[in-house]
Formats: structure tokens, sequence, C-alpha cells
């Protein structure tokens, strides 16, 4: 089974990378763009078939290394 | 005083930290390497700064994990002090020794200069050596030192007095101006609950003789040899 986990910064934690993005964005020609926001996308392939199961676990992961709660939120999402 | 310093692939300040400490306890550290499960009993551990696992993930994510930090954990329960210099300070707050975290700098670059710190507090076993209001010169070298902590986190650490160094000008003042990264509360370094483990940005270790540019930091060796002999 394959997992999706999106980390993202909480709302109120500055993200100075994003502003930054969003800064030269403008800048390109793209005036439309706004707020910008920045994380990270991790793919991992589990040797679980049990859904439940593997969320939990993801859950375990993202609380323990994947994610720094203090000023990440993390989104799992299990493909196939 | 007999300490340890932990090296992790991808620190490089094990080496000043460790000639800082033989400079003034005439004794070489225990060099630990991160795969070390245990290691011998000593007054004091410090963990150096650097780039551990190529700051991979978050700065000092993996190395908070590593079979040494679970072993430091276990003694800094027991009040073994810990020291975290820079990366060592971003490791002791993943393994969450302290609060809050060290994020990007506010001005996204890398930061190398000296920068002049307020001592909170001379009470913990760190700072004796220094009066409570003075001020420090001392290097910084970092990208990922601005403080963050939620604002219940904040107003416990300021409540408790665990607030050990803050950025400020060369005349004391406390203010945007002398802050390097962004800091909130221009915190450059905190202590636990019970002021046995301090992590800092700056390097104290490299301000310990006069050739490098000044030896402010070596107080910082000096009240830990006294408190721990």
């Amino acid at each position: 089974m394959k997992a999706r986990v999106h980390v993202t910064l909480k709302n109120g934690v500055l993200d100075p990378q994003g502003k930054a993005i969003g800064h030269s964005l403008n800048r390109l020609g793209f005036p439309e763009v706004g707020d910008v926001r920045q994380g990270k996308f991790i793919e991992l392939e589990l040797a679980e078939t049990d859904k439940a199961k593997a969320k939990a676990r993801l859950d375990e992961m993202c609380r323990k290394l994947l994610a720094n709660t203090v000023i990440e939120n993390y989104s799992i999402e299990l493909v196939g | 005083m007999k300490a340890a310093v932990l090296v992790f692939p991808g620190s490089n300040r094990e080496g000043d930290v460790a000639q800082a400490i033989e400079l003034v306890t005439g004794r070489r550290p225990s060099m630990v390497w991160h795969g070390d499960g245990d290691f011998e009993k000593v007054d004091l551990i410090v963990v150096p700064g650097g780039f551990s696992y190529g700051d991979y993930l978050r700065c000092g994510a993996m190395a908070a994990q590593s079979p040494v930090m679970a072993e430091v954990k276990k003694r800094a329960a027991q009040g073994v002090p810990v020291l975290g210099i820079c990366n060592g300070f971003q490791i002791v707050t993943e393994a969450g020794l302290l609060p809050g975290t060290l994020m990007r700098n506010s001005h996204l670059k890398f930061v190398c200069s000296d920068v002049h710190l307020k001592v909170e507090t001379s009470q913990s076993l760190f700072t004796n050596r220094y009066q409570a209001g003075q001020v420090i010169k001392v290097p910084v070298a970092h990208a990922e030192g601005n403080y963050f902590a939620d604002a219940d986190t904040l107003k416990r650490l300021e409540d408790r007095g665990q607030i050990a160094f803050r950025y400020c000008t060369p005349s004391g003042v406390v203010e945007g101006a002398g802050n390097p990264n962004g800091s909130t509360n221009n915190i450059a370094g905190i202590f636990n609950e019970t002021k046995t483990v301090l992590g800092l940005m700056p390097h104290p270790e490299n301000a310990v003789e006069p050739m490098f540019g000044g030896t402010d930091g070596k107080g910082l060796f000096e009240g830990m040899v006294e408190a721990l002999s």
C-alpha cells in the first residue's frame, strides 16, 4: 500500500519561504498570486494491507518524526 | 568535570566545543558516536553544532531519534546537565528536552557574525559566572535560529525565568536591531524547568580565546566547571 503524507505549517506560523516564493512569482508576472504557504510531501511504501492499521501507524510516524507538531499539521492519504 | 560530546554524521563544531572544555578543565571530553546507545557516566553532555544528517526533514529531527539521544533523554530525566549549541539546540528541542522549535531565519539568509547577548539570569549552573543583565559578545552561524513557541509556552518560559539569553544591541537593548534571525522575544537560549538543560543558538565555544576575537563565551564553561566539579 502506498501512502502520501502532506506536512504544512500551522495557521499563524510565519512562513518566510512561502513569502519569498510569492514575491518571486509576483515579480515573474503572476500578480494574481497572493499568500503562499510551503510544505512537504512524503510518499511511503507500506507493507500493510489493513487501511485502518496503516493509518494508525502513519499517524504515529507523523507525530514521532515526519512532522513537528509545534509548528506543523499533517494529513495522511492512502493510495491503492 | 567529565564531559561527553556527541557526534552525529554532519556535526562540525564538536572539535571546537571539546577544545573549549579542555581549555577550562584540562581534560579532554569523550566523543560519543550517535549510534552508541550507552556511554560512560559523565557530569555534562554536550550536543554540538553542525548539520546533523544533512538537516534532512527538519534541522535536528533525525538526530533527535538516534540511539544516543534516547540515552541522553534518560539521563536528562535523572538530572544530568545537557548543553545544546546551535544544531544541538535544534536537536534537543526536537527530542522534547526543551519546548518550542527553531525555524528558518525570518530573512531567509544564513547568518554568520558576532552578536550581543543579554544574560537573563546568573542563577543556573551554566550562567553562574555572569551577572544578570550582563551583555556578552559571541558569534552565531545558522540559517534556522528563529525561535518559535506557541503563546502559552512562551508565557510559561517567561514567567518561570527559563529564558537564558536574549539577542540585544551592543548597549544591551533588547530590540529588533539586535535580533539576527527574527527569534520570538529575541530569544537566543532557553532552559528547561529545572535549568539543567540549556539550548542556545550562539557559539560560546568560539569565543574562548583572544585570538578568535573575544573571550565572552569562556564564562559559560568556567561556570559549568565550578558547578559540576
